[in-house]
């Protein structure tokens, strides 16, 4: 499947080392998170990972053909990107922002082909976006701007979804649909890769976790196995307690 | 609804464009036009009308058009309703050039020396432009278009400080309020090559102008190459608003109000509103010289001075507009 992995990966800003010798896998039908303290590099993994800026050393494979081989309108019919706070700046409506999510599929010269409106139906209709499809895209709450996003990038049902902090700002009922809709893709066999700060979050919907810090990886393995106390308390220079109760366990910080 | 609108905006085209052909000092009639034009021997009627109308309203077209679309270009990619082709520095740039050649004399001793030494302005700044925001994004862009504009604008105030006599003066004024009246078949032709390519290289971008929509990151990630969209729009505008300015003067605002009024009717969407934003630009400049040559106000009224009068309003509406409707 399309597994997506990242080798001896190196990234400078500036001067700035960013990113350094970053190994990590995003296995395919498993949902990783990402996480790590402000400024630990997650966002500018995330944006290698998808193939949007390129590393200065290292290499990035998907399903393991190097990234840089693929040509951009397959890459982008493969896997889908969703940036950290996600902006509309013109008045479309919902229904042409998720078409929007096909335009890799288009032909060279005009319009969508009509043979792609049921796939347009059913993310509206999986999203529960149908009775928003007329709506101006600069009109809608976050939560559902939240949700046409989703839309919108998985529409050309890519085998890859890199979303950055999907959930910021979203208040706890839309987080945890965002949360849901995101774990329901990865068990459909998609590989997702999600940068959390939600870590209470992380915890009910992760199967693997990427955690980083000054740009290294500081480990990496299943969920059980990185959200301990210990982990936790050194990736973030923090006290951390994982308390575990009846219904999941929650993070707290001391 | 876009055919629709099209099919209005065409029909309006059609209609002023006659109308443009007609009206004037001389008024004719469509019957009389058409003798005119089909009578083998020449009339002061023919000579008019093939000498002296149909250039002026080809030129209105071409320029209406190209300012039109290159301000909904403009638009979507920098994702701002205020932008327009004056931002990068085209415009400005072209009205030193044209300076420089009023200044220096030579537009006295070669007719076309106005509008040849104005594309070069306009394409050296738009050149510079381009290669100070090489490194950085959308925003320097904006910036060093400003930057080139407000040097280019100084270099004009300077021509006009130290103008030798108050001819000199006189005629750079002039040129810089903008106008299509005494503009012949030359006009035209050096003016359309330019405007057609640049206005092929701006068609081009339609596709990663709605992308856009979703902001750069969005839009490279769906296979859009946005680098190659925002040089095919510089260079478009460079060449097209640049030949344009060339050749009438500064006319403002045109590319700032197409895309507004066409916009609502096509549902926002960028890409889809640049034909329409063309053919209202054309529409503008079309009614805007009719009217200059209808309107007596003793002198004639400069086509440029004309449409920053309807214009400058509008702008200020929409500032508000968009102050009030910003998400």
């Amino acid at each position: 499947m399309s597994d997506l992995s990242l080798v001896g990966v190196t990234v400078r800003l500036g001067g700035r080392t960013v990113l350094d010798a970053v190994d990590a896998t995003f296995a395919a039908g498993r949902l990783t998170v990402v996480i790590g303290p402000n400024g630990a590099g997650k966002s500018t993994l995330l944006q290698v990972a998808a193939g949007l800026r390129r590393p200065d050393t290292g290499l990035v494979t998907i399903a393991g053909r190097p990234l840089a081989e693929i040509p951009r309108k397959q890459l982008a019919k493969r896997r889908a990107y969703l940036p950290q706070n996600p902006q509309i700046d013109w008045a479309i409506s919902v229904e042409r922002v998720v078409a929007l999510g096909l335009t890799a599929h288009l032909p060279a010269f005009g319009g969508l082909p009509a043979s792609w409106q049921p796939e347009i139906e059913q993310a509206l209709e999986r999203y529960d976006l149908i009775a928003l499809r007329d709506r101006p895209a600069t009109r809608l709450s976050g939560g559902e701007l939240a949700r046409v996003m989703l839309a919108r990038s998985t529409v050309g049902a890519p085998e890859v979804l890199i979303a950055d902090e999907p959930t910021t700002g979203l208040d706890p009922r839309h987080a945890l649909d965002a949360a849901r809709r995101l774990r329901a893709l990865a068990d459909e066999g998609r590989t997702v890769v999600v940068a959390l700060h939600d870590l209470d979050l992380a915890l009910r919907i992760a199967d693997d976790v990427v955690a980083l810090k000054g740009g290294r990886v500081t480990g990496a393995g299943s969920a059980a196995a990185m959200f301990t106390e210990d982990r936790l308390g050194a990736l973030y220079d923090v006290d951390a307690r994982v308390i575990r109760h009846d219904d999941g366990a929650t993070i707290r910080f001391l | 609804m876009t055919n629709r609108l099209l099919l209005i905006l065409v029909v309006v085209f059609i209609l002023l464009s006659g109308a443009s052909l007609l009206a004037g000092s001389t008024w004719m009639t469509p019957a009389q036009a058409i003798r005119a034009i089909a009578a083998p021997q020449d009339s002061l009627d023919r000579l008019i009308l093939i000498e002296v109308r149909m250039p002026r309203v080809l030129l209105a077209i071409l320029v209406g058009g190209i300012l039109g679309l290159s301000g909904a270009v403009l638009q979507g990619l920098l994702r701002n309703p205020l932008a327009e082709p004056g931002l990068l520095g085209v415009s400005s740039g072209a009205s030193l050039g044209a300076v420089i050649a009023i200044y220096y004399g030579f537009s006295a001793s070669f007719g076309l020396a106005t509008p040849l030494f104005a594309l070069v302005g306009a394409l050296l700044t738009a050149g510079v432009a381009f290669a100070l925001s090489r490194m950085g994004g959308t925003l320097s862009l904006i910036l060093a278009g400003v930057a080139m504009s407000s040097i280019a604008g100084a270099g004009v105030s300077l021509a006009l400080n130290l103008a030798p006599n108050p001819f000199a003066a006189y005629e750079i004024m002039t040129w810089l309020m903008g106008s299509l009246s005494d503009r012949s078949w030359d006009h035209v032709a050096l003016a359309a090559p330019f405007i057609l390519v640049g206005a092929g290289l701006l068609a081009l971008t339609a596709r990663a102008l709605d992308a856009l929509t979703l902001g750069e990151a969005q839009a490279e990630s769906l296979g859009v190459q946005v680098g190659r969209a925002r040089l095919f729009a510089l260079l478009g505008t460079a060449l097209g608003v640049g030949a344009a300015t060339a050749v009438t003067g500064a006319i403002g605002f045109v590319g700032l109000i197409a895309p507004h009024i066409v916009r609502p009717l096509v549902g926002h969407r960028p890409g889809a509103t640049l034909l329409p934003a063309t053919i209202a630009g054309a529409l503008i400049v079309l009614a805007a010289d009719l009217a200059t040559r209808l309107l007596n106000f003793g002198t004639e009224i400069r086509l440029g001075v004309f449409v920053s009068i309807i214009g400058a309003p509008f702008f200020l509406w929409l500032v508000l507009h968009v102050r009030r409707t910003a998400p």
